[in-house]
């Protein structure tokens, strides 16, 4: 068969990333920094002060028209009737007629007649495909627009607001008083306190031709360059699922330790309700933390006293200094259980704990 | 990225030297540190056996992979620098300052990779 290159994608900070000698990866077909020298001191640089990470491949989406929230009401599995407030943001799967993710995503409601979506860089197309094909069968009068115009950075630590508000002191206004999983528009920037590190501070989402300026601002007061490796051993301390690994298309949200996301109490017929009621939860996703010496990694089978289980995500984790997971196993497995994993051929013992397992600069494990 | 003159290389990154107690020295190279990262766990050496080169004599992982490391020679392992359990990092900061394991053999290093064919290795790699 033969082998096609495609070229890699770029983001708009691409050349701002090689200047500052930023080791440069194949991420999901987007040329992207996985550090800038140590993932570990960009992890702790989050954890104790300020970051930022360039996620510029995942794509915003505006929906707009009247039939908006109806057209969210079918085909996300949280209800997007939670979103009252202006600004307000939800978290949900946008799931397939099986109950399977096709996607994680963030909405905003901004106005009734427009929400913004951010879906993930590597299933973008396909989510954007989907989205057009529901409102098309169901005939919802809605526009459907990517917007791969914009830039998106993400500010996060214990100092990142501040550091914005010293960066931008015109931001300061409209986003100090914005409550966790709100947004707001200040000029050209739409400024959300959301994130993916388990830490406070906002994803910026601005247009591509001022993300370097922008970024070059944000360093020039002290916030830490930090790349996709830091960016994933952030979040899976926090807890956080990573869509490919902790569930896709063929995992139930329920399976996935989402079934907080999903609701079922409003009447909503909702695309997978059918599904995830006949299925209900078959599997628990649980963290673990290794006691012995090692790294946990994905796929690596788990052996508990109910069965057989798979990690999902593993790593070596920077604040707790021992390797941590996530986890699919039987429905059985409770916090607290002595559980085998498989690494390299030899068991090694974990425990299975609750997750996150960092908040805020704080091990809770 | 450095490559000393007076060390031997394998194709798989290792590098190699005679040691003034009569072992083969093995460690990692400075090209495999960049490429793997802040490295976070050094350990599974078979101290006690006897491996054909090219056979698994240990592991390094890094934050992002898992990577075997090998016989440079066929030999027994005699050694591990279990020094490295607790830092690591140590491969990060002075990949030749540290030896991971070390071998007992008869086998001469002279056929393994000197500093110039390793460091064409490498760029070729990239």
């Amino acid at each position: 068969m033969p082998v096609i290159h495609t070229p890699l994608k770029r983001t708009p900070l691409y050349d701002t990333h090689a200047a500052a000698g930023a080791k440069l990866v194949d991420f999901g077909g987007w040329e992207m920094p996985l550090n800038y020298g140590s993932q570990i001191e960009e992890h702790h640089a989050v954890r104790r002060d300020a970051g930022m990470f360039d996620v510029s491949h995942m794509r915003p989406v505006d929906l707009e028209g009247a039939d908006t929230r109806p057209f969210l009401r079918a085909l996300i599995a949280n209800n997007v009737d939670k979103l009252t407030q202006p600004g307000k943001a939800l978290y949900t799967c946008m799931l397939n007629e099986s109950g399977g993710v096709i996607d994680d995503l963030i909405v905003y409601f901004m106005r009734e007649d427009w929400f913004r979506v951010v879906v993930n860089a590597s299933t973008a197309d396909k989510d954007i495909a989907w989205m057009r094909q529901v409102a098309a069968e169901r005939r919802f009068n809605i526009r459907i627009t990517p917007r791969a115009d914009l830039a998106i950075i993400a500010v996060q630590g214990p100092n990142a607001r501040a550091k914005l508000w010293q960066a931008r002191p015109s931001t300061r206004d409209a986003t100090e008083k914005l409550s966790a999983f709100f947004a707001a528009e200040v000029g050209d920037l739409f400024v959300a306190r959301t994130g993916y590190t388990g830490e406070d501070g906002f994803e910026i989402i601005l247009p591509s031709q001022n993300a370097a300026q922008f970024w070059s601002e944000l360093k020039a007061v002290g916030v830490a360059e930090a790349g996709l490796g830091a960016r994933d051993t952030l979040r899976l301390e926090a807890g956080m699922n990573l869509y490919g690994n902790d569930m896709d298309e063929v995992v139930s949200p329920l399976d996935a330790g989402l079934a907080w996301t999903v609701d079922l109490k409003a009447p909503r017929k909702f695309i997978g309700r059918d599904a995830l009621e006949r299925d209900g939860a078959r599997r628990a996703l649980v963290g673990l933390k290794l006691l012995d010496r090692g790294v946990l990694r994905s796929h690596q089978k788990v052996v508990t006293a109910a069965g057989a289980g798979e990690v999902t995500s593993g790593t070596f984790s920077p604040t707790l200094q021992t390797s941590i997971a996530m986890a699919r196993v039987p429905r059985e497995v409770k916090v607290g259980d002595a559980v085998q994993v498989d690494v390299r051929g030899k068991l090694l013992n974990a425990q299975v704990v609750k997750m996150p397992f960092v908040r805020n600069g704080k091990a809770l494990i | 990225m450095q490559f000393p003159e007076q060390l031997k290389y394998t194709p798989t990154h290792e590098w190699v030297k005679q040691g003034d107690d009569g072992l083969i020295w093995v460690g990692i190279t400075d090209a495999a540190q960049d490429m793997l990262g802040d490295l976070v766990f050094v350990g599974d050496v078979k101290v006690g056996q006897t491996l054909k080169a090219g056979e698994t004599a240990g592991v390094v992982e890094s934050v992002k992979a898992a990577s075997d490391i090998y016989a440079p020679v066929d030999g027994e392992v005699v050694a591990f620098n279990d020094a490295l359990e607790a830092e690591p990092q140590k491969l990060n900061s002075g990949p030749y300052d540290a030896w991971i394991f070390k071998m007992k053999t008869a086998a001469p290093i002279d056929g393994l990779l000197n500093a110039e064919a390793y460091r064409a290795n490498v760029d070729s790699s990239k």
